[in-house]
C-alpha cells in the first residue's frame, strides 16, 4: 500500500528521511548509479541522441508495464498482454490497408485500443464468471489469441503502414542536429507514455476505482464486503491492461516502421520483472507508478547498454534473472518481517 | 471443519466415483481416438504412429508431473522447461569434451553415465535454487520460478551462445531411441517414474503434507507443518523431472538447444489441468495427468496428419485449457449447489 502522505506539520528533515527508506528512492539511486559506471566506461551513453533513444525505447515497455502494474496491485497476474498487443496492433494495421478512410492517427488508435479492451474483457469474463486462476486463463488466452492471429489472420509483415502512422514515428521535438549531419529529436510517442503514466496515477491515487484496486490486491473478499463491486473492477483492470496493449503495440509498429505479428510476444517476463523491480508485490496491494516506470528505465538502459560497456548479449537474460531474483527476494523479506504473524504463512 | 478441507473431500469422494473430471477426460481421449481412427484409418491406426508417440510423449509428460507436484502445494513452477534444456545442455557438454576417440566400450559408458549424472545434478540444482527462494526467502512461486527461468535459459544461452550441440554416443541415444523387450525405453521411464511418484504423493507423509499445505496454508503453518522442508522437497523434485526430461530430449533428438520446447511450458500446463489438478492446490493425481498426457498426444498425432501449423496447434491448445478450465469449474459449481 501507499504509505500515507506526510502530514503538513512534518519537518523538511523527516520528509527527506521517509523518502530516502522507500524503494522508489533506492531504484533512483541504483539507476543514476549504474548511469555512472556506463557513462565512465563509455561516454557516448550521455549523449543527446543515446538519451533520446532510451527514452524512445521505453515507450512500448513502459506503457505495458503501467497496464501490469494495475494488475498485480489488484493481486493477479496477466501474461498474454504481448498476444493482446501484437494481435490489436496487427488487426489494426490489414484494416487500414484494406479501408483507406480508417488513415486517421486518431482512428488507428482508437481501432488498437478497442480491439485491446475487447481482448482484455475477454479474460476479465474468463476470470471473474468462472473464478478461475489468472495466470491459466492468461496463459490460455495467450495461446489462443497468438496462434489464432498466426493461424487465420496472416503471419506476413506489413511494410506499408498507414501515412498517418508513419508520420507519427517520425514526428520528433526538441530537435538537436548531429555531428555527422541529419538532426536527432525526442520523438513524440514519448509523451503517450507521460499521459498514460499520469492517468494510471491519477486512477490509482485520485479515484474510488483506484482504492478498490489496492482494496482487491489487499484482501479480496475484504474489498468484496466493503461493496466493492468486484466485477466491474475485474472488468476495468483487464480491460484497460488490454486497452494500453493495443495502444502500445500501436506504437511499437510505428517505432518499427512495420507490423509484424511475431512481435512483442515474448517481453512479458521483461515488463513483469520491470514492474516487480519497481516494488510492486504479486500477492497484491503494493506498487506505485513512480516505482513501475522506474524499473522500466533500469531494464532499458541495461538492454541497450551492455553491448556499450562490452558484455556479450547472452548475459542479458542471465543478469535479469538475477535482477528479478533479488529484488522479488528483498520484498518478500521486508513483508516477512513486518508481518504480524508469528508463523510464517506461504502465501502462493 | 474448514470447508476447503470438506471441499477436499467432496474432490476424493467425486474421484472415487468416477464421475469427475477423470470421467470428462476419458471420455475426450476416446472421442479423439474414434474420430482420428475412423477419418483417417491408414495413418493413425498404424503401429508405427503408436510408436512415435509412445517415444514422444514420456518428456512432456514428465513435464507435466513436474507441474502436478507444484500445484499440489498452490504453487508453479514455470522454469521447469528451462531446467530442462540447462541440464540437456549440461549432459551434452560432458558428452562432447570428454568422450575418448573410439565412441564405444567402457570409457564411453562411463562418460554416458557421468553426462546422465550431471544432468540430475544440474536439474536438482536448479530445484534447489527454486526451493531455497520459495520456501526460506519467501518469493511467490510464480515470481521466483519467473525469474529463475530467465537465469536458466540466460545461462544456457551464455553457454552455448544460441548453438545446438550435438553427436552423442550410441549408448546415450538408446535412451531415447532404444527398445526394451519391444517397449520404447522412453515409455519404460515414463511407467517408472509415474510409478514411484504416484507412491510418493499417496504413500508418503510428504505427499500428504503437500496435498494439505495446497488445501489450506494457513491451517498448515498452524498445524505445524514443516511447510519450508515441503516446499523445499517439492521444488527440487520438480527439478530433478525437469533434468530427467533434458537427457530424454536431448537422447532424442540427438541436439541440445537452449530454446528447446518454447512450448512446452503452455502444454505441461494444460494437461496438468486437464488431468485434473486444482491449480489452486490439494488435488491431483498421476493417473490423471497420465492419461491427460495420452489424450493430448493422439490429439497433437492427429493436427500432424491433418496439416495443421504450429500456430492453429497453439490455438487449439488456448482454446482446450480455458474450456477444460471453465467445465470443471461448472461441474464442481452443479456438485456444490445439488450437495
Amino acid at each position: 500500500m501507499n504509505p500515507p502522505a506526510a502530514p503538513a506539520s512534518a519537518s523538511l528533515a523527516t520528509r527527506l528521511r521517509r523518502a530516502a527508506g522507500r524503494h522508489e528512492f533506492l531504484l533512483l539511486l541504483l539507476i543514476v548509479a549504474l548511469c555512472g559506471l556506463i557513462g565512465a566506461r563509455n561516454p557516448a551513453f550521455f549523449s543527446w541522441d543515446n538519451g533520446c533513444n532510451l527514452l524512445k525505447s521505453s515507450v512500448t515497455p513502459g506503457i505495458l508495464a503501467l497496464g501490469v502494474l494495475l494488475v498485480l496491485i489488484s493481486g493477479h497476474i496477466d501474461i498474454s498482454f504481448p498476444a493482446i498487443a501484437a494481435c490489436s496492433m496487427y488487426v489494426t494495421c490489414l484494416a487500414a490497408r484494406a479501408l483507406p478512410a480508417l488513415d486517421h492517427l486518431g482512428l488507428l488508435f482508437l481501432l488498437a485500443a478497442a480491439a485491446g479492451t475487447a481482448l482484455g474483457l475477454l479474460n476479465a469474463w474468463l476470470i471473474h464468471r468462472f473464478e478461475l486462476p489468472a495466470l491459466i486463463v492468461t496463459l490460455g488466452t495467450a495461446g489462443l489469441i497468438r496462434g489464432g492471429l498466426l493461424a487465420f489472420v496472416g503471419t506476413r509483415i506489413i511494410t506499408d503502414l498507414p501515412a498517418s502512422l508513419v508520420a507519427f514515428s517520425k514526428a520528433q521535438v526538441f530537435e538537436r542536429a548531429l555531428a555527422g549531419g541529419g538532426t536527432v529529436g525526442l520523438s513524440v510517442s514519448f509523451f503517450v507514455l507521460v499521459a498514460v503514466a499520469v492517468g494510471v496515477w491519477l486512477v490509482l491515487n485520485r479515484t474510488l476505482l483506484g482504492r478498490g484496486i489496492y482494496a482487491l490486491g489487499g484482501a479480496p473478499e475484504a474489498a468484496r464486503r466493503a461493496g466493492f463491486n468486484l466485477a466491474l473492477l475485474h472488468g476495468f483492470i483487464y480491460g484497460l491492461v488490454g486497452l494500453l496493449a493495443g495502444v502500445a503495440g500501436l506504437i511499437h509498429a510505428a517505432h518499427m516502421r512495420n507490423a509484424n505479428p511475431f512481435d512483442i510476444v515474448g517481453i512479458e517476463l521483461t515488463v513483469i520483472a520491470a514492474v516487480v523491480l519497481g516494488g510492486a508485490s504479486i500477492t497484491g496491494g503494493r506498487g506505485t507508478v513512480p516505482g513501475a516506470l522506474l524499473g522500466v528505465a533500469l531494464l532499458v538502459i541495461i538492454n541497450h547498454s551492455l553491448l556499450l560497456v562490452g558484455l556479450a548479449s547472452e548475459w542479458h537474460q542471465v543478469l535479469l534473472g538475477l535482477i528479478i531474483i533479488v529484488s522479488t527476494g528483498l520484498t518478500a523479506r521486508r513483508a516477512r518481517r513486518r508481518s504480524a504473524s508469528a508463523v510464517p504463512v506461504y502465501s502462493p | 471443519m474448514n470447508p476447503r478441507v470438506s471441499s477436499f473431500d467432496r474432490q476424493a469422494s467425486r474421484w472415487l466415483r468416477g464421475d469427475g473430471s477423470l470421467g470428462r477426460l476419458l471420455l475426450l481421449t476416446v472421442a479423439v481416438f474414434v474420430v482420428l481412427s475412423v477419418t483417417n484409418p491408414g495413418r493413425f491406426l498404424a503401429a508405427d504412429n503408436f510408436e512415435s508417440m509412445a517415444f514422444q510423449f514420456p518428456e512432456l509428460a514428465l513435464l507435466a508431473f513436474a507441474i502436478l507436484l507444484t500445484m499440489l502445494s498452490a504453487g508453479i513452477d514455470l522454469s521447469v522447461v528451462a531446467t530442462a534444456n540447462l541440464a540437456g545442455i549440461l549432459a551434452a557438454l560432458v558428452m562432447t569434451r570428454l568422450l575418448p576417440e573410439p565412441a564405444d566400450g567402457a570409457g564411453a559408458r562411463a562418460v554416458v553415465a557421468l553426462a546422465g549424472a550431471t544432468a540430475l545434478a544440474g536439474g536438482a540444482a536448479c530445484g534447489s535454487l527454486n526451493g531455497f527462494l520459495i520456501a526460506r526467502v519467501g518469493i511467490s512461486p510464480i515470481l521466483a520460478t519467473l525469474g529463475t527461468l530467465q537465469l536458466f535459459t540466460g545461462l544456457a544461452l551464455v553457454i552455448t551462445r544460441g548453438h545446438a550441440i550435438y553427436g552423442y554416443p550410441d549408448a546415450f541415444l538408446f535412451l531415447g531411441n532404444g527398445t526394451l523387450l519391444g517397449l520404447p525405453v522412453p515409455f519404460l521411464l515414463f511407467l517408472a517414474v509415474a510409478a514411484l511418484l504416484a507412491g510418493l504423493i499417496n504413500r508418503t507423509a510428504f505427499g500428504v503434507e503437500a496435498r494439505l499445505l495446497g488445501t489450506n496454508p494457513v491451517a498448515a503453518a498452524f498445524a505445524g507443518l514443516p511447510v519450508a522442508s515441503v516446499l523445499f522437497r517439492t521444488y527440487l523434485l520438480s527439478g530433478l523431472l525437469g533434468g530427467l526430461t533434458g537427457l530424454l530430449m536431448i537422447a532424442r533428438t540427438n541436439s541440445a538447444k537452449a530454446d528447446y520446447g518454447s512450448s512446452y511450458l503452455l502444454q505441461a500446463i494444460l494437461i496438468a489441468v486437464l488431468g485434473g489438478v486444482n491449480p489452486a492446490g490439494g488435488f491431483g493425481t498421476v493417473l490423471g495427468v497420465s492419461l491427460a498426457v495420452v489424450a493430448l498426444q493422439c490429439l497433437g498425432s492427429g493436427f500432424t496428419l491433418l496439416g495443421f501449423s504450429n500456430f492453429a496447434r497453439e490455438f487449439v491448445w488456448g482454446l482446450f485449457l480455458l474450456l477444460i478450465m471453465i467445465l470443471n469449474r461448472l461441474a464442481e459449481r452443479r456438485k456444490a449447489t445439488s450437495g
